[in-house]
C-alpha cells in the first residue's frame, strides 16, 4: 500500500515536474486593469499569493492608464495582437466586448454555470450574456443613503435618523436647505439634496425609484426600453422635484453634488461603497452616517448594484497554455477569500454570498447597509452604458434647464435609449 | 559633357535633400487621407477581429442623424456653424478695432501689443480651465463682481441657453492678438500718399476708414475670414476643458464636429463612423479654401 | 488652436503709417482709454489664475481677488504629488527633438526646391502644400491605427515617438523656407561649387546661415505650436507618465475639479515657460506672424 502511494507520489512529481521544465519555461500572462491606488495594491497582493501557489505561472499586472483612457489602451493593443490576457472590465462593457469578439467565454468546466448562480451575489448572472458566462467579478458594490450628521442636528433633527421613506427624504431636504435671500437655486448656501444625473442618480432613477413607483426599466430580454411609463414619468418627477419644486439643490452649486456632501455642504447623498474609501482619506473629518436606500411607496426595496468583472480575452483563447494559465488565475482571483481580502483593502463588497453572509460585515455601521442592499440590487444590462447614462442625463436637463414636463423628456431619453439598443441588437443579426 | 554632368550631379542631390521629406509626406501625411476616406466605408472598430465593408452605411447614418431634431450629431454640425457665424466676424471686428487704435498711438503701443498678443501663444487648456473658473457659479470671479453690483447672477456654462456664447468669448479673447498682428502688419501696408492725399481732398475720417483702409486692408480680411473659420471649424480642446465631463453639454449646446470625432473615435470604438465625419469636415475645409482661392484671384486680375 | 499653417499672400513691404490728424486730443484720450480697458480684459484672467494659485482651499470660497495670507502649500503639491514635473520634461522632449527636426528638414527641403531644377518639382511641391488642406482631425485615425501597428518598431502608442512623428517636418516650415531661399544668391553659390565645396556644404555653410532669421522664427513658431499641441498628444498616450503638460492639464483638471486653488497652479505652471519666451521673444514672434501669417 505504503509502496504503491509512494510510487504514485513519485510519478505525479515527476510529471509536474517534467511538464514544468521539459517546456523548461514559465507560462508568462497579463493581467490589466485600471490606475485606481487601492486596487492596484489589493490585486498585487493577489498576485503575489497566487504565485506561491503556483510558481509555473507569472502574472504581469499593468495597470499605468487612468480610468479614462482605459478602453482606449485596450483597443490600441488589440490589433497589434499584445495586451492582456485577463483583463477587469466594468460589468456594464461586456456586451460590447463580446460583441467585438474580445472576450471568450468562461470555459465552462472551470466555471460551471450552476456554480456561478449559486455562489455569486445575483446580480452577477447579468454577465450571462447570448448563453455565456464571460466574466466573473472579485467583488461587488451598491448604493446607499449618505447623510451628514452635523447638518442634520444643526436643523434640530436627530442625527441617528436618516429618512426611511421617500417622503421623509423630501421633507429632511426641505429642513437642511438654506438660503441667502429667497428660496432660489442660486441663493442656496447649503443643500439639502442635490440630483446628480452624471454621478449614481441615474442608477438610482433606473434601478430604484422606477421600480419602487411600480415600474421596471426594459423588458425580459432587454430589448426594449420600459422606463417612459406613466411610473417612470411619477419617479422622474420626484427626482426631478428636488431641483425645479422643492429647489433644495443643483449639481450645478459647490462644485457638483459629490463634491458638495464631502465638503459638508450638503446633508443627503446617494453613492456607492466605493465613496467610503475616498472619504477616509480625502475626508477623515466628515460626520457621516450610511444607511439603506428609502423605501418606496409600498415599502418596496432596491438598490443598484454594480461590479467591475474579469474576463480572458481571445488573445489567451489562441494559446492553450496561456488559456490553461489565464483560467487558473481566474478561479484564484475570485474566491471567497479573494472576496474578503478585497473588502479589508478596497472597501468593496465580496461577490461571493458566503462572505457577505459574514455577520460582522452586515454588522459594519457604513459597510453593513451596502452588504444589505445586496439582496436585492439589480444590475442594469447596459449596451453602452456612456451613451444610456446620457440619454438621461439630458432627459433631466430638459426638465430643469428647458422647463420641459417630466413625462416628455422621459420619452425623448427613451426613443434615444431605444434606438441605441435596436442598433445594439440589430448588430447581433 | 562636364556640363550635363554638373546639371545631373545637381539634381541628383534635389532628390537627395528631398528623399526624407517625400517619404515623410507620402507616409504620414498622403496615405492616411486616403486610408481615413477608406476606413468610412468599414464598420471599424479596433478591438474586432474583422473590419466588415460597408459601403456607403456611415454615410447614411451621418444623414439620418442630420435629420433628427434632437441628435448629437445634427447639434455638432449646427453649433460648430453657430461658433463661425457668430465667432469670426466678432472676433475680425474686435481685432479690427484694436488694430486700428494701436495704429494710432506711439507711446507704450509695444506694452499694449503684448497685452493682446499673450493669450493667443497659452495653452488652450490651460485658458479654458481659467475660464472655468471664471465662470463658475457660486464662487467664480464674473459671478461675485455680479453679484457686487446687486445683478442676477448667471449660470453660464450650465445653462444651454448661454453656454455657446460662454464658450465662444473665450475663444475669442484668445485668439484676438493673432488677428490684431495680421491687421497691423495689413495696415503697415498701405502706403502713406494715399491718407495724404484723403487729407488734402478733405476726407473725414469715416470717409478716409471706408475708402482707403477698408479696401486696402482686404487681403488681410479674406486671409483672417478663411483661417478663423477653420480654426473654429476644428474646435475641440476648448469645448472639452469647459464643458462637464468634456461632453458638450447641457444639452449638447456646446458640442462640435471634432469633440464627436474624438468621442466617436475613441470612446465608442465606432472609427468608420467617425472617419465619416472627418471626410465631410475635411469637404468643409476644402470648400472654404476654394472659396479663399477664387477671391483671392479675382482681386489680382 | 494648433496648427493650421498657411501663408500669407506676400505684399509690398513699405514703411507707411496713417496720417494722424493734429490736435484731436479727445480721440486721443478716448483710444488710450479703451485700449486701456481691452488691455485689462485681456490680463486680469490670468491675475485671477495667479493669485487662485496662492490661495487655501477654505479661501477660493470668499469673494476677495488677491489671498489675504498667501500659501506655496499648493505648488508644493502640485510639484510633488503629481506627474507634472514628468509632464514638463515630456512636453520639452518633445518640443525640442520636433524643433530641430523641423529646423532641418523644413529648411533642407525648401533649399531643394529654392535652388535646383528637377523633374517633378512641380508635382512635389504642390503634393506637399495640398497636404496643407487635410485637417489634423482627418489624419488622427489613421495615425493611431498606424501607431498602434506601426511600419517600423513595436508600438508607437505611448512613446516620444509617437506623440511627435506627425510634425518632425511641416508643409509651411518649407514652404516659408523656400520662400526665404529664393533670396539667396546664386553667384554664392555658384562660387561655392568653384571652391570645390560640397552640394549638402552650399546648403550647410552658406544657404543655412543666410536664412537664419527665418529658421529662428520658424523653431520659435514650431516649439510653441509642440508645446501647445493637445489633440494628438490626447490620443497617443494613455500612460500617466507619458502625457505631455497640455493632456496632463486636462487629466489633472478633470480629476481636481473642485480644487480650483491646485487647477490654477497647475494652469500657472504649464504656462510659465511660455511667458517667459513670450515675454522675451515677443518682438521677434510678432514679427515673425506678420511676415509669414503662420499660425503657431
Amino acid at each position: 500500500m505504503n509502496k504503491v502511494r509512494l510510487m504514485l507520489m513519485l510519478v505525479g512529481l515527476l510529471a509536474l515536474s517534467g511538464a514544468a521544465l521539459a517546456d523548461g519555461h514559465v507560462v508568462e500572462i497579463e493581467y490589466w486593469q485600471y490606475n485606481f491606488g487601492v486596487r492596484v495594491d489589493a490585486m498585487n497582493a493577489l498576485i503575489e499569493q497566487f504565485h506561491e501557489a503556483n510558481p509555473d505561472v507569472r502574472v504581469l499586472h499593468n495597470s499605468e492608464f487612468p480610468y479614462a483612457n482605459f478602453r482606449d489602451e485596450l483597443a490600441a493593443s488589440a490589433p497589434a495582437g499584445v495586451g492582456p490576457d485577463v483583463v477587469t472590465l466594468f460589468y456594464g462593457w461586456i456586451p460590447a466586448f463580446v460583441d467585438a469578439g474580445y472576450l471568450v467565454p468562461l470555459p465552462a468546466e472551470d466555471f460551471p454555470e450552476e456554480w456561478i448562480e449559486s455562489h455569486f451575489s445575483p446580480m452577477v448572472a447579468n454577465s450571462k450574456f447570448e448563453g455565456s458566462y464571460w466574466a466573473v467579478p472579485t467583488a461587488v458594490r451598491s448604493l446607499a443613503l449618505f447623510w451628514n450628521k452635523d447638518i442634520f442636528e444643526a436643523a434640530g433633527l436627530d442625527p441617528e435618523t436618516p429618512p426611511a421613506t421617500l417622503d421623509e427624504f423630501v421633507d429632511i431636504a426641505i429642513a437642511t436647505t438654506t438660503y441667502d435671500g429667497d428660496a432660489e437655486i442660486m441663493n442656496i448656501t447649503q443643500q439639502g439634496y442635490a440630483p446628480q444625473l452624471s454621478g449614481q442618480a441615474h442608477h438610482w432613477f433606473r434601478e430604484v425609484l422606477l421600480r419602487q413607483y411600480g415600474g421596471v426599466p426594459y423588458n425580459e430580454d432587454n430589448t426594449e426600453v420600459l422606463f417612459n411609463s406613466p411610473e417612470g414619468c411619477e419617479a422622474f418627477a420626484w427626482l426631478a422635484s428636488f431641483e425645479t419644486e422643492h429647489k433644495t439643490g443643483s449639481n450645478d452649486l459647490f462644485n457638483g453634488a459629490t463634491e458638495s456632501f464631502l465638503t459638508g455642504t450638503a446633508a443627503l447623498h446617494i453613492d456607492g461603497s466605493f465613496r467610503l474609501g475616498a472619504i477616509a482619506k480625502d475626508y477623515p473629518d466628515l460626520n457621516f452616517g450610511v444607511a439603506e436606500l428609502p423605501v418606496g411607496p409600498n415599502g418596496e426595496r432596491s438598490t443598484f448594484g454594480s461590479y467591475w468583472t474579469h474576463g480572458i480575452t481571445r488573445r489567451a483563447a489562441a494559446d492553450e497554455a496561456r488559456m490553461e494559465a489565464a483560467t487558473r488565475f481566474l478561479q484564484f482571483i475570485t474566491t471567497a477569500e479573494a472576496g474578503a481580502l478585497w473588502v479589508d483593502m478596497v472597501g468593496e463588497l465580496p461577490a461571493q454570498l458566503e462572505s457577505i453572509g459574514d455577520p460582522e460585515l452586515q454588522a459594519d455601521p457604513r459597510l453593513g447597509a451596502f452588504t444589505a442592499g445586496l439582496e436585492y440590487a439589480h444590475a442594469t444590462f447596459f449596451v453602452d452604458e456612456a451613451q444610456q447614462r446620457q440619454h438621461l442625463i439630458d432627459a433631466f436637463d430638459l426638465i430643469r434647464l428647458g422647463g420641459m414636463d417630466a413625462c416628455d423628456a422621459l420619452a425623448e431619453g427613451a426613443a434615444l435609449e431605444q434606438a441605441l439598443l435596436d442598433d445594439f441588437w440589430a448588430g447581433r443579426g | 559633357m562636364l556640363q550635363m554632368t554638373v546639371a545631373r550631379r545637381k539634381m541628383l542631390w534635389a532628390y537627395i535633400f528631398l528623399a526624407i521629406p517625400i517619404v515623410f509626406f507620402a507616409v504620414i501625411r498622403i496615405y492616411p487621407a486616403f486610408f481615413a476616406f477608406a476606413m468610412s466605408l468599414f464598420d471599424y472598430n479596433p478591438l474586432a477581429i474583422d473590419q466588415p465593408y460597408v459601403g456607403f452605411d456611415n454615410y447614411q447614418t451621418l444623414l439620418a442623424e442630420m435629420n433628427k431634431p434632437r441628435s448629437v450629431t445634427r447639434a455638432a454640425f449646427v453649433n460648430t456653424a453657430g461658433y463661425i457665424v457668430l465667432g469670426m466676424p466678432l472676433q475680425l471686428l474686435i481685432a479690427l478695432a484694436i488694430a486700428l487704435m494701436l495704429n494710432e498711438i506711439r507711446s507704450f503701443a509695444t506694452l499694449f501689443r503684448l497685452a493682446f498678443f499673450l493669450p493667443f501663444v497659452t495653452s488652450t487648456i490651460a485658458i479654458s480651465w481659467v475660464f472655468r473658473w471664471l465662470y463658475q457659479p457660486q464662487f467664480g470671479l464674473f459671478n461675485v463682481l455680479l453679484k457686487a453690483f446687486e445683478l442676477p447672477q448667471q449660470p453660464f456654462l450650465n445653462n444651454p441657453k448661454q453656454a455657446l456664447a460662454s464658450i465662444l468669448a473665450v475663444v475669442v479673447w484668445q485668439g484676438l492678438g493673432f488677428a490684431v498682428v495680421i491687421f497691423l502688419a495689413g495696415l503697415k501696408h498701405i502706403p502713406r500718399v494715399y491718407y495724404e492725399a484723403a487729407r488734402v481732398d478733405g476726407a473725414t475720417r469715416w470717409q478716409t476708414f471706408r475708402n482707403i483702409t477698408l479696401p486696402l486692408l482686404n487681403p488681410s480680411i479674406v486671409y483672417l475670414v478663411v483661417l478663423q473659420s477653420i480654426s473654429f471649424l476644428r474646435m475641440f480642446a476648448p469645448v472639452l476643458a469647459m464643458t462637464d465631463q468634456g461632453d458638450g453639454g447641457p444639452l449638447n449646446s456646446t458640442t462640435t464636429v471634432v469633440l464627436r470625432v474624438y468621442r466617436e473615435a475613441f470612446q465608442r470604438l465606432n472609427m468608420g463612423y467617425a472617419a465619416a465625419l472627418t471626410v465631410v469636415l475635411f469637404c468643409i475645409i476644402l470648400l472654404v479654401t476654394i472659396f479663399q482661392l477664387r477671391v483671392t484671384t479675382r482681386r489680382t486680375n | 488652436m494648433s496648427s493650421v499653417e498657411r501663408a500669407q499672400p506676400a505684399l509690398p513691404l513699405q514703411q507707411a503709417s496713417p496720417v494722424r490728424s493734429s490736435g484731436d486730443l479727445a480721440l486721443r484720450i478716448l483710444v488710450y482709454a479703451l485700449l486701456i480697458l481691452l488691455a485689462i480684459t485681456m490680463v486680469v484672467p490670468f491675475l485671477w489664475m495667479i493669485a487662485t494659485s496662492f490661495k487655501t482651499s477654505e479661501e477660493i470660497l470668499f469673494p476677495n481677488f488677491f489671498p489675504d495670507s498667501p500659501t506655496l502649500e499648493n505648488y508644493t503639491f502640485v510639484l510633488t504629488e503629481t506627474a507634472l514635473p514628468r509632464w514638463y520634461v515630456n512636453s520639452f522632449i518633445v518640443a525640442i527633438f520636433s524643433t530641430i527636426s523641423v529646423a532641418f528638414f523644413d529648411s533642407i527641403a525648401g533649399f531643394a526646391f529654392a535652388k535646383y531644377q528637377f523633374p517633378g518639382k512641380r508635382v512635389i511641391f504642390v503634393a506637399f502644400l495640398g497636404s496643407l488642406m487635410v485637417p489634423t482631425e482627418m489624419l488622427i485615425i489613421p495615425w493611431y491605427i498606424m501607431s498602434v501597428n506601426p511600419p517600423i518598431g513595436a508600438t508607437w502608442v505611448d512613446t516620444y515617438w509617437g506623440i511627435a512623428f506627425p510634425g518632425v517636418i511641416t508643409a509651411a516650415g518649407i514652404f516659408l523656407m523656400r520662400q526665404f531661399m529664393q533670396g539667396v544668391p546664386d553667384e554664392l553659390l555658384d562660387a561655392g561649387r568653384i571652391d570645390g565645396v560640397s552640394e549638402f556644404g552650399l546648403y550647410w555653410r552658406i544657404a543655412l546661415p543666410l536664412s537664419m532669421a527665418a529658421v529662428g522664427a520658424l523653431c520659435i513658431f514650431n516649439f510653441l505650436g509642440n508645446w501647445n499641441a493637445f489633440i494628438w498628444p490626447l490620443i497617443v498616450t494613455s500612460a500617466l507618465d507619458m502625457f505631455t503638460l497640455p493632456v496632463g492639464l486636462q487629466f489633472f483638471s478633470s480629476e481636481f475639479t473642485a480644487d480650483w486653488h491646485l487647477v490654477m497652479t497647475g494652469a500657472t505652471l504649464s504656462l510659465l515657460p511660455l511667458l517667459t519666451i513670450v515675454i522675451v521673444f515677443q518682438r521677434y514672434i510678432i514679427e515673425g506672424i506678420a511676415l509669414t501669417g503662420v499660425k503657431g
